[in-house]
């Protein structure tokens, strides 16, 4: 419904352009915020090391690989990865990027504090918004 | 004292500092690598989906895989020991490398306003390293109190 009024008030090129902006910055969002409970869960990397040297990774490595929020997390990335080429090919890279990057930025920030429970607190906030205006800055 | 521990508790060791810095290199070079494939590859539409397939075999798209794939181990252990809305910021910092090493080292030229988000990030920055690395839950404590009285029984 809101897609079918939306369709008659924008061009149609437009309504595609940013369909894709939108679709790409909600599967980084998902990602991100999955990917950051499960090591929120997992805890410290370092701590989960075996041993000394190189050989010690793989205890982090398996607990990060074993861990079913990771994964799903991890699906929403490569997502995100295939849908982002395919935005980069009808989307110019002087919008793409700054839209989905600044559109990204202040959704991580709205999704970490309702999901996460992350203490976003006005510090935090202005950064966000300080960095979503900054990177629009950057592409122009 | 309390103070003093919640300072210890948050401060970051220099191996922390660079896993951030970590984050923020190899995604700023690893994007200009993707990037630079991709208009080598041309657009791709939803009918030529294959080409994407194809794109893998461009060696500016698989070395900017690589530096990626090491974006996100870096990445991953950064959020293992910081919040989520700590290291966005530490990201962000790789838009900051690329223009600078579109400035200074392509001898392209920056605009007014690329320097001022580039000052805006950077100020970003700045607000969130000066605060807690990590949201403590109260949850967690008390969690890690049953499974430490569990495991004295």
């Amino acid at each position: 419904m809101i897609s079918a009024v939306a369709a008659t008030l924008v061009p149609a090129h437009v309504f595609r352009e940013w369909s894709c902006i939108l679709v790409v910055a909600a599967l980084a969002i998902s990602g991100e915020c999955l990917i950051a409970a499960a090591m929120r869960r997992l805890g410290d990397l370092d701590d989960l090391r075996t041993q000394p040297g190189l050989r010690g990774y793989l205890g982090p490595v398996r607990a990060v690989l074993s861990n079913p929020l990771f994964l799903i997390g991890a699906l929403f990335m490569a997502l995100n990865f295939f849908a982002m080429l395919f935005t980069l090919s009808i989307v110019e890279l002087s919008l793409a990027i700054p839209a989905i990057a600044s559109l990204t930025y202040i959704g991580n920030a709205a999704a970490a504090k309702f999901f996460l429970h992350e203490n976003v607190d006005r510090r935090r906030w202005t950064a966000v918004l300080f960095v979503a205006v900054g990177v629009v800055l950057l592409a122009k | 004292m309390q103070v003093v521990h919640f300072f210890m508790k948050h401060a970051l060791k220099p191996t922390q500092y660079a896993i951030l810095a970590a984050v923020m290199l190899t995604a700023s070079v690893g994007d200009t690598l993707l990037s630079r494939g991709m208009t080598q590859v041309g657009p791709v539409d939803l009918h030529h989906l294959p080409l994407l397939l194809h794109a893998l075999a461009n060696p500016y798209i698989v070395s900017g895989i690589v530096l990626l794939i090491g974006f996100f181990a870096s990445y991953m252990t950064a959020l293992s020991w910081a919040d989520l809305t700590f290291v966005m910021p530490a990201t962000a910092l790789n838009n900051v490398v690329v223009a600078l090493l579109s400035r200074f080292w392509l001898h392209e030229h920056l605009s007014l306003s690329r320097w001022a988000g580039i000052l805006l990030i950077v100020c970003a920055v700045g607000f969130v390293a000066g605060g807690p690395s990590r949201t403590e839950h109260p949850s967690e404590h008390h969690e890690l109190d049953v499974m430490d009285s569990g495991a004295g029984r």
